[in-house]
């Protein structure tokens, strides 16, 4: 068997645009990958405001890794699978998804509130890589049925440490599943920084030793972004195998509105990200290259504003939730025992 | 009818179930070639080649995380873990996903995948190779477990969770996989859900699943010479719980001792004394007792015997049941600090 490790190892620093390797994605792709990340960027800070307002249990900001959310969501298709942990709404909400029923999780009156099936969407993932398993499956499950359908999992850097992001890597190689691995890295998982979470010489690395091919990317740079992943892409549709892509990116809020940033990383540090902010260096470029005016600036600043006006008026609304509907979804058909136990329920709620 | 093999049954049923169903897929850690170590799976992969029944690399997460997605694309995966205690890596998958997409999703996304689990002991395994792990798997809702004690419920009960709806963890006795009976396949027996009255008697019930069926079979034989008529239930399926059947045999019979392999603390077997009492407390003549294995790390296999339940501790139990009205000496014994 030929294997060329040499190819299939990640350029020794992140890709960034221009490089011969990787063509420039069509000014419309751009000028649409800012569009969601100003969009996603007011959508994610609106989601920020409803947990101060009791609207949310809690809300993991993406603020920072717009060009990660949204070139991974617009680097796959409808007819492809994403698999996305707890931190990318704004992927789903690019992706077209409903994003009061993205945020359902973080209110808290179900767990997952699209529809999973029709939006080829998977639930967002707290166990960290849990998922990256399943879009293993789900991969070679669908090109079984000799469909060319990819699954694009997400993660984020300290999930690289986990077993199951190893044992997904593994299996995809050895499955030669077509699954796209994107490891956002945005320096700290919760507190711990990088340094302590790997010495790999990046986490793209990681992909090497399973025989997966990986690259590692400026994750703060759209066009960058979206090139990488469609290389990943089309390697995986075109019965590749696996791609594992490391985006270097920065988590400018806390983990959590729960989480105090302060607490291990410095104000400085912070800036320095902040001259590096994505959304900001996509408007400069499409303003340089003519695709881009004050006054299309101003459009998709106003849409963007209108979208999180919606958000807001329709998260104001009390949403309701029916106790039946603890049994409802356990099994296909409630055993007896939860027959007992909802009648149990119902007697309460009617002697209230 | 022929003598089969509880081992013979299970591997009909995964060669039926291929057969009928395209959407079943067998695969898991040598099941391959080899057919597994306990060639349950032998010779599927030759008869329906290497898309139905495979290798998977050696990791229980990555099998059981794999069998997810592979549901989700509309399989219907059927995975072998070798070993209980090997079967402890996938617990975080089993747990947390297995058990949770249906109602995560409101019932959208379905995981219809057997999780099938060679388990207890009494085959002189050296450490790792038996446990007892049922009761982590009966805890946890959303999925369905079951366990044979013979190789006709081995088939039904294996084909009926192959088109079940809900994941199930189907675990296999062990120490029963050469056990004959004689029975002509394919057979249909009662369904997931059910217990089964193996014996008919007047005096006691024994309840007991999976690896201790056979051995209340055995104390109701020996018992018999005592001059106790005991009746014996087979559980077959922990999830759901038939507290029908179990509530009327042990209404009948006003005694009753539960009969498991595992530890007893917060054990499968304490579930279904707890339930009796509620719901036969009027009935009862005596507490209902626990026959159980000690709460110890499972032991070597010199110890082995010294541990598992065995007839005469059955027998003890079935003594203890104040059949003269008087209380239990061994919890007055308790009482002055000798237990």
């Amino acid at each position: 068997m030929e294997v060329s490790t040499v190819e299939w190892l990640p350029s020794s620093s992140p890709v960034q645009l221009p490089d011969p390797n990787h063509p420039a994605p069509e000014p419309s792709r751009l000028l649409a990958a800012y569009r969601a990340m100003v969009v996603g960027r007011r959508f994610d800070a609106q989601a920020t405001t409803l947990t101060k307002q009791g609207r949310l249990a809690v809300y993991p900001s993406s603020r920072g890794q717009e060009a990660c959310q949204v070139g991974a969501a617009l680097s796959i298709g409808a007819q492809d699978w994403l698999f996305p942990t707890y931190r990318d709404s704004v992927a789903l909400v690019t992706r077209g998804i409903d994003p009061v029923e993205v945020l359902t999780l973080l209110r808290g009156d179900w767990h997952c509130g699209y529809d999973v099936p029709s939006t080829r969407t998977a639930p967002q993932c707290t166990p960290l890589a849990t998922q990256t398993l399943h879009a293993v499956g789900l991969a070679h499950g669908e090109a079984r049925k000799g469909r060319d359908t990819v699954a694009l999992a997400l993660i984020g850097d300290g999930a690289t440490s986990e077993g199951d992001f190893h044992e997904a890597l593994n299996f995809a190689a050895v499955f030669r599943a077509p699954v796209v691995f994107l490891v956002q890295n945005n320096g700290y998982a919760i507190s711990v920084p990088l340094a302590k979470q790997s010495v790999a010489p990046s986490l793209a690395h990681k992909g090497i030793g399973y025989g997966v091919r990986s690259e590692q990317v400026d994750g703060n740079d759209a066009a960058a972004v979206l090139s990488v992943l469609d290389t990943a892409v089309a390697h995986a549709r075109s019965g590749g195998g696996p791609f594992l892509v490391e985006a270097h990116t920065y988590r400018m809020e806390a983990h959590t509105n729960a989480d105090d940033a302060g607490r291990y990383r410095s104000p400085d540090e912070v800036e320095q990200w902040r001259q590096r902010d994505p959304i900001d260096r996509q408007e400069r470029q499409l303003r340089e290259s003519g695709h881009l005016d004050d006054t299309a600036v101003e459009q998709i600043a106003a849409e963007a504003e209108e979208f999180a006006v919606q958000v807001r008026s329709r998260m104001q609304a009390e949403p309701s939730t029916d106790p039946a509907d603890l049994f409802r979804h356990v099994y296909a058909e409630p055993t007896p025992q939860l027959t007992e136990q909802l009648a149990q329920l119902r007697a309460e709620q009617e002697a209230l | 009818m022929a003598p089969t093999s509880m081992a013979q049954a299970l591997n009909a049923a995964l060669r039926d179930a291929i057969a009928e169903d395209e959407r079943v897929v067998v695969f898991g850690e040598d099941v391959g070639k080899l057919g597994g170590v306990f060639r349950i799976t032998d010779g599927l992969q030759d008869a329906f080649g290497e898309d139905r029944c495979f290798d998977t690399p050696l990791a229980e997460s990555g099998i059981a995380g794999f069998a997810v997605g592979m549901a989700m694309a509309g399989f219907r995966p059927v995975v072998e873990m070798q070993f209980d205690a090997f079967a402890f890596p996938a617990f975080e998958q089993v747990v947390s996903h297995v058990a949770k997409m249906r109602n995560r999703t409101r019932g959208a996304v379905a995981l219809p995948m057997v999780i099938r689990i060679p388990f207890a002991g009494g085959i002189g395994g050296v450490e790792h190779h038996c446990d007892s792990s049922e009761a982590y798997y009966a805890h946890t809702p959303g999925l369905k477990v079951v366990t044979p004690s013979g190789a006709a419920d081995a088939y039904s009960l294996l084909r009926e969770a192959i088109e079940d709806p809900d994941p199930v963890v189907f675990l296999e006795p062990k120490k029963l996989y050469w056990s004959k009976e004689d029975v002509e396949l394919p057979v249909t027996t009662e369904p997931i859900g059910r217990a089964a009255i193996r014996r008919r008697g007047r005096d006691a019930t024994l309840i007991a699943y999976g690896p201790s069926v056979p051995l209340a079979m055995e104390s109701a034989a020996a018992a018999a010479e005592e001059g106790w008529d005991v009746q014996v239930v087979d559980v077959r399926s922990l999830v759901p719980f038939d507290d029908e059947t179990v509530t009327a045999a042990v209404r009948e019979t006003g005694r009753c001792v539960v009969v498991q392999e595992a530890q007893g603390f917060a054990g499968v077997a304490a579930e279904i004394a707890a339930r009796v009492q509620e719901r036969c407390f009027h009935s009862l003549s005596a507490p209902v007792l626990r026959v159980s294995g000690f709460d110890v790390p499972y032991p070597p296999p010199k110890l082995e015997h010294s541990h598992l339940p065995n007839v005469d501790r059955v027998l003890d139990a079935l003594a203890r049941l104040q059949w003269d009205d008087q209380p239990d000496v061994k919890w007055l014994d308790a009482r002055e600090g000798a237990a």
